[in-house]
């Protein structure tokens, strides 16, 4: 296991350019790489990707592994995955991080597998630090502690992969900042890999764009839609409330289920996690399902009729009072006195 | 060409405690499912109905596996009672705790017990655990092709034709079988179970298997062979400063509450 050294982070793109969520977790690698003292490698696989390079040596790459090939035009499982093994059996970094998207949950399981090594899902945070086997009587220095949410928000669990390497993890997006730049060494490796390795047992027959990307992780101010919103009704002022802040809607999942918004829009341990300046909760009791997700938010107001709602605790200002009521009349203030701010 | 009638197709499934329910966590952090209801997961019915349809249209064999405790074969007679033809369950204690890479390892085995099969259908995700890595991990175990977040597929000779959910989108693939695929419950409404088919299923066998019956070995499974460790729970701090916003009306209230956005400047930007 001492010659497992490194951190790595796999790099998502949509062909123009680097995922949020992968400069996130580039940010978090850099600073545990730098408290283990060793060096942060970005993968970058694709094709027409090596504009993309510069990217990564801007946020912190010390080293990109970048094989830009025709044949990787297509995210295919099979080929990724064993482009990527290969590489991680090569170069035997610790820490091996991708994005808990989509793409990043399809490839991080088949690679663990691969390599018969622990994988833990969706990350709320990393760090690092010690662990003492006292069954086996083995102590463990500076591995891994991945940090994810458990039985519905209330707890959090530390898992840790002890006896394997490297540790994988991926991590749920919306969790860190997008970091300053601040460049690495910025070494550049092309990887070739030959025609004998390649599979052709699934073939990409379309890719369908049919979401902008969401605004959610974007936004300054949020505006969460609840239950106490009744329908539609309630939707529409809170949606010109958004809209009178700059900002956006998103909404607890009942509302989701209900039809009410587009599931792009659901915030907590089963949908996106954000970090607005304001997240102002409407009709939202305060689940920890839900307020997992807008933990790292600066300021949460809430809007509630109910001061025994759990809301009440875990918000930093709160208005008691109907949002009928309450919303309209704010919004009649920021419309007339609109420089009142 | 195969004939589509002569297709096997295995379903997994997961016994999940009911959501509603409180479920106890043990020292070692794992759920102590011994004393709550257990229901089969969301996508996994759905699984469970994709395989049913394609038997309704071609006649093909479907096959339920389950890895979990004997209480677990209540979710398999349920899937018997939706009109699958076999149903496996694997128990054994020493599997008790295994993360997902001993779970995949564990239905590797089972499935390559059963010997042939044309396609695999998994859930996406579990509502318990939820890392949505079984399905890929059983996968690589057998080497074969996957699609992942799959909203619909189709069978087409030798291939399966599908649509999965991407970052940004959607992806139309063509795999060829035998594959693994994990559905979303979105893709189907499952069947519920009607009276006579319960009673079918209440006479139909359920073969158990223990880690011996799969030849898997010990030291891969359960808590002690699994790569993953649950080191520590805590509380999650999710208290906030709670200050109440004074005002004897809404007026107020609302003058209150625009004074306090523009001390935070959260909103210096905006106007
Ligand atoms: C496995 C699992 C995962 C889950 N994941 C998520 C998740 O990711 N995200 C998520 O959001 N939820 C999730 N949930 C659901 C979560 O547990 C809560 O049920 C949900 O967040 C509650 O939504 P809500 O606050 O909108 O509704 P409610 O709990 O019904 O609260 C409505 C609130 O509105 C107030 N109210 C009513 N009328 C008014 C009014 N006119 N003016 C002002 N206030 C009013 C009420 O006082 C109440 O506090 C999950 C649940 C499970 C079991
Ligand atoms: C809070 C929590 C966090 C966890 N985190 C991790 C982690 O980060 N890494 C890790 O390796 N393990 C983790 N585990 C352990 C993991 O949940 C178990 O290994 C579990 O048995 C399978 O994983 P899953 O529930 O996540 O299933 P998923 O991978 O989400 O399930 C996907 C599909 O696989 C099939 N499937 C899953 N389990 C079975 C089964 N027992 N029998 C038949 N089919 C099945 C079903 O079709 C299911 O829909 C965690 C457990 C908990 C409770």
């Amino acid at each position: 296991m001492k010659d497992y050294s490194g951190v790595w982070v796999y790099a998502e793109h949509d062909g123009n350019a680097i995922s949020r969520s992968t400069l996130e977790i580039m940010g978090k690698g850099r600073e545990l790489a730098s408290r283990l003292g060793v060096e942060l490698s970005v993968v970058l696989f694709g094709y027409g990707v090596s504009d993309l390079v510069e990217t990564l040596i801007e946020y912190g790459a010390d080293n990109v592994y970048v094989s830009d090939d025709e044949r990787l035009k297509y995210y295919k499982t099979l080929n990724y995955a064993k482009l990527l093994t290969e590489l991680i059996r090569r170069h035997r970094p610790e820490i091996v991080l991708f994005a808990a998207s989509y793409k990043g949950r399809d490839l991080a399981p088949r690679v663990a597998a691969s390599l018969r090594t622990g994988l833990t899902a969706n990350c709320i945070d990393l760090d690092i630090g010690d662990f003492e086997d006292r069954e086996k009587g083995e102590r463990f220095e500076k591995i891994l502690y991945q940090i994810v949410p458990a039985y519905g928000g209330n707890v959090v669990a530390t898992i840790i992969t002890p006896y394997h390497r490297p540790q994988i993890a991926t991590v749920r997006p919306g969790n860190f900042q997008v970091p300053e730049k601040f460049p690495g060494k910025g070494k550049v490796f092309q990887i070739n890999f030959g025609s004998e390795d390649w599979d052709d047992d699934v073939e990409v027959l379309e890719v369908e764009r049919d979401e902008e990307d969401s605004k959610l992780e974007k936004a300054r101010v949020i505006v969460g839609v609840g239950v106490g919103a009744r329908g539609s009704e309630g939707v529409k002022i809170l949606k010109r409330l958004a809209e009178a802040l700059g900002g956006t809607l998103g909404a607890t999942r009942p509302v989701v289920d209900a039809g009410l918004l587009p599931h792009e829009c659901m915030i907590g341990e089963t949908g996106k996690v954000v970090r607005p300046e304001l997240y102002l909760a409407c009709g939202i009791s305060g689940a920890a399902h839900h307020m997992i997700g807008v933990r790292g938010a600066k300021v949460i107001i809430a809007i509630n009729k109910d001061p025994k709602s759990p809301i009440c605790e875990a918000a930093d200002y709160i208005v008691i009072g109907d949002i009928f009521e309450v919303v309209p009349k704010l919004l009649e203030k920021l419309g007339k006195h609109g420089d009142a701010l | 060409m195969k004939q589509v009638t002569e297709m096997n197709i295995i379903v997994l499934i997961k016994q999940v405690p009911d959501p509603r329910e409180y479920v106890r966590i043990r020292e070692d952090g794992t759920l102590d499912r011994e004393k709550t209801r257990g229901l089969i997961n969301d996508c996994d019915k759905s699984a469970l109905e994709a395989a049913l349809r394609l038997k309704e249209r071609y006649g093909c064999r479907v096959t339920a596996i389950s890895m979990g405790p004997p209480k677990a074969e209540d979710a398999l007679r349920e899937a018997l009672a939706m009109g699958i033809d076999d149903a496996v369950l694997i128990s054994d204690r020493r599997a008790r705790g295994s993360d997902t890479l001993a779970t995949s390892y564990v239905l590797y085995k089972a499935i390559e017990k059963l010997g042939k099969f044309d396609l695999i259908i998994c859930g996406a995700e579990s509502s318990d655990g939820g890392t949505a890595q079984v399905g890929p991990e059983l996968a690589e175990f057998l080497g074969i092709p996957q699609a992942t977040f799959v909203e619909d597929f189709e069978v087409e000779g030798n291939h399966i034709l599908l649509r999965r959910r991407m970052d940004g989108g959607h992806e139309k693939l063509r795999l060829a079988m035998p594959a693994l695929i994990t559905v979303l419950k979105e893709i189907n409404k499952p069947r519920t179970t009607t009276f006579s088919g319960i009673l079918r299923a209440m006479n139909m066998p359920i073969s158990i298997w223990s880690l011996e019956d799969i030849g898997a070995e010990v030291d891969k499974v359960g808590l002690s062979g699994s790569p993953t460790k649950i080191m520590k729970i805590e509380k999650v701090n999710l208290r906030r400063r709670k200050i109440l916003i004074e005002g004897d009306n809404v007026e107020e209230k609302v003058n209150n509450l625009l004074r306090i956005l523009r001390e935070e400047g959260v909103l210096s930007e905006v106007v």
